[in-house]
């Protein structure tokens, strides 16, 4: 056999094609909204039509795989309708793409009404020609049926209302009261195949939704015909806290988040939550921010925390965690920073009165807008609800600083390793941001001091771990500095005051009489520098008294050179008066010498002469 | 499909007659001839020509499909006498189309 034959052009080998499955996926995942950058493409990838709803898209990839048929399953309640209507909406509002919304189940005033408190006029984007919403009945007891029928009238006001307004979304919602209208089961199967085929032909962008079934997505395997994309919504209740799911089960040709991800409703409407989705990418900013507490600011490198890491304040009740906090919100406010607090044990008023006690008027950055608080029960709602709730404050106030207090209430909205799974997506949600949060948590007194119950210390950047310790009938503030990623910061503790000027840190006493702090530090110190002031008193006196001696010293040495100095004064004296005596003695012998003409005269002259001279 | 092709009998009388029946189609598909036929045959028989059928043809004016709720086609619509009934199908089940129409078959 030649190897022209071979199919998949296999090499000599037999070896099938080497296909390059990464690049491909990159291919069909990449997201295209705007047309420009398709046309450089040679390879076309599979468009999609963006939902507008929060997390969908980034789930998604991008969106709905345009002008194919997506379904939406899920029980009663679980917000099917709505998903399908915003999707036509933000479609209509955002995309400049019209859509047609058929029900078959709420009418449209009905309709009108319910998005209507969503803040949604549909009746203006009706009048506007954006939407237009068909209200299709079948009521099995006014219907016969008798022999062979076609769904050509659906096809037929479906196209039409696709014409009218150019759509190029379509919802509808749910056709599976077809099946309940009409018996004939074989004719409505083949007949729904002709009515997605007939979707697809027109190009439109097409949610259907479905209830779900027992054992299947949908009551009535509606899945079979629409194959491209399939969306699971689920409504599950634990601990009496409901929370809703969303799932994509499939999405042919793309790739897609696969976790089950939360998702909420509220007055805004549907925001999923695809927080687990984002990854370690964040940028790390090497900006540093005050703490508001000079003394911390010095231990942790001089210079405080960095902009957009996460700092974690643990501690037992009563150790000044939110005073910490509220230092740290006063400085960013005195730098203009915005910033939000999530409080979830104590009311806004109470606070500010609070810290007011402490020297810090919080209510004037309240006036100045630099400061909000969210303030919830952390009972109010579930975990994912908490999430979404903040997710939104953030995403509407933009601050810089995020305080959440404390983490640790919201164990009581569920458990502790959902919660972790929240914090960290919180966390990587603000750090993506470039948010600096500070995060407080109460410790339970029995429990390690080290231990913080949700386990999230490893995800925080800088730890400060606040304690009491009970010495001398007191309680003392401590504070330690645990951990401070990528910057040199103190090891020792410091002694945690609380006063009428603020929070300030100090020395704790470290000597000869242990670690000390409070009251106890103070008498060590008292006790301290009395000694040491006697130790100053003893030098000085010692110093004056070799100053005294310098100087009686100084005065002998005077008296010695004195002495010495007449003494050789003395010898000088002789030594002249024997010079004079000799020359005078001299003088003499050659006067005699002369006088009695001795002939040695001229030979003593010459002697002498030398001497003399 | 022109609907005064398929509807000779239809007269100037409207309102007066007994029996209102209007017949939605989609062109002149097998089903909608087979549809009409049957319709014939039955209000000749069992109306005595007290009747009045309109034949709709959606794929002319397709917005009349939404008023009577028209999903599935051919759907034979009874507007009077009241209440409103629907018979879908290419009403070849005779007895079922006299159920569905209300209509007591003399004995």
């Amino acid at each position: 056999m030649s190897v022209s034959l071979l199919p998949f052009n296999l090499d000599f080998q037999g070896n099938p094609p080497i296909l390059d499955f990464k690049n491909l996926i990159t291919i069909a995942t990449r997201v295209n909204m705007t047309k420009a950058s398709i046309e450089n493409k040679t390879l076309e990838v599979l468009l999609k039509s963006p939902t507008g709803i929060k997390g969908l898209d980034e789930i998604t990839g991008g969106g709905l795989p345009q002008g194919r048929t997506s379904l939406i399953c899920g029980g009663t309640g679980c917000g099917k309708t709505l998903l399908a209507m915003e999707f036509l909406l933000h479609g209509a509002m955002q995309f400049d793409e019209p859509g047609v919304f058929m029900s078959f189940e709420e009418k449209s005033g009905e309709l009108a009404k319910n998005f209507a408190s969503l803040g949604y006029d549909l009746n203006e984007l009706v009048r506007q020609k954006k939407l237009t919403i068909d209200y299709a009945h079948l009521d099995p007891i006014e219907i016969e049926e008798t022999g062979e029928y076609d769904l050509d009238g659906l096809i037929i006001r479906l196209g039409y209302a696709i014409e009218s307004i150019g759509a190029k979304r379509v919802a509808l919602d749910t056709i599976e009261a077809l099946f309940s209208g009409l018996s004939n089961e074989a004719i409505l199967r083949s007949e729904l195949r002709r009515l997605f085929n007939f979707l697809k032909e027109k190009g439109v962008t097409a949610i259907v939704t479905g209830e779900q079934g027992e054992k299947t997505f949908t009551r009535f395997g509606l899945e079979e015909y629409v194959a491209d994309c399939v969306i699971f919504l689920n409504h599950t209740v634990t601990q009496q806290i409901a929370t809703r799911r969303l799932r994509i089960v499939k999405y042919r040709g793309s790739a897609h988040g696969t976790n089950e991800y939360p998702f909420l409703i509220d007055r805004q409407g549907f925001a999923v939550l695809p927080i687990s989705s984002i990854g370690l990418d964040h940028t790390a900013s090497s900006e540093r921010i005050s703490t508001g507490i000079e003394r911390l600011d010095a231990m942790l490198g001089g210079k405080g925390y960095y902009r957009g890491s996460s700092i974690l304040v643990s501690g037992t009740a009563g150790t000044g965690k939110s005073c910490l906090a509220a230092h740290f919100v006063d400085a960013a406010c005195r730098r203009g920073e915005h910033c939000l607090y999530f409080a979830f044990e104590e009311a806004q008023q109470q606070i500010i009165r609070n810290m007011n006690s402490i020297g810090l008027d919080l209510s004037h950055w309240i006036e100045q807008g630099l400061l909000q608080f969210v303030n919830s029960r952390s009972t109010l709602y579930g975990l994912e609800m908490h999430l979404v709730a903040m997710h939104r404050e953030v995403e509407n106030f933009k601050p810089d600083i995020v305080v959440i207090d404390p983490i640790s209430s919201l164990l009581t909205a569920a458990p502790g390793n959902e919660v972790k799974s929240m914090i960290s997506r919180m966390i990587d949600y603000l750090k993506m941001k470039q948010i600096t949060a500070l995060c407080t948590n109460l410790t339970a007194t029995n429990s390690s001091i080290e231990h913080t119950e949700i386990g999230i210390s490893s995800m925080m950047d800088t730890w400060l771990l606040l304690q009491t310790i009970e010495s001398s009938g007191e309680r003392n503030r401590r504070l330690y500095l645990l951990k401070s990623r990528g910057m040199a910061h103190s090891n020792q503790v410091r002694e945690f005051i609380l006063s009428d000027t603020g929070a300030q840190l100090l020395d704790v006493y470290i000597g000869a009489g242990g670690v000390l702090t409070g009251s106890s530090r103070m008498t060590q110190e008292a006790l301290d520098k009395a000694l040491s002031l006697e130790f100053k008193e003893d030098i000085e006196r010692k110093q004056r008294e070799i100053e005294r001696k310098k100087i009686a010293i100084e005065a002998q040495i005077t008296i010695l050179h004195t002495q010495f100095e007449a003494e050789k004064e003395d010898l000088d004296r002789l030594i002249a008066k024997q010079i004079l005596k000799d020359q005078v003695l001299f003088n003499d012998e050659l006067n005699m010498s002369l006088s009695r003409q001795a002939d040695k005269w001229s030979a003593c002259q010459s002697g002498n002469e030398g001497k003399t001279q | 499909m022109n609907s005064e092709n398929i509807t000779p009998t239809e007269s100037p009388k409207i309102g007066r007659e007994k029996w209102q029946l209007r017949l939605y189609v989609a062109g002149q598909t097998p089903k909608a001839i087979t549809a009409y036929a049957n319709l014939k045959v039955i209000c000749e028989e069992y109306l005595g020509g007290d009747y009045q059928i309109e034949v709709i043809d959606l794929l002319v004016n397709p917005t009349l499909a939404k008023n009577d709720q028209i999903l599935a086609l051919p759907t034979l619509v009874r507007k009077l006498p009241e209440p409103i009934k629907k018979i879908i199908g290419d009403l070849s089940n005779t007895e079922r189309v006299l159920v569905g129409l209300d209509i007591r078959p003399i004995v």
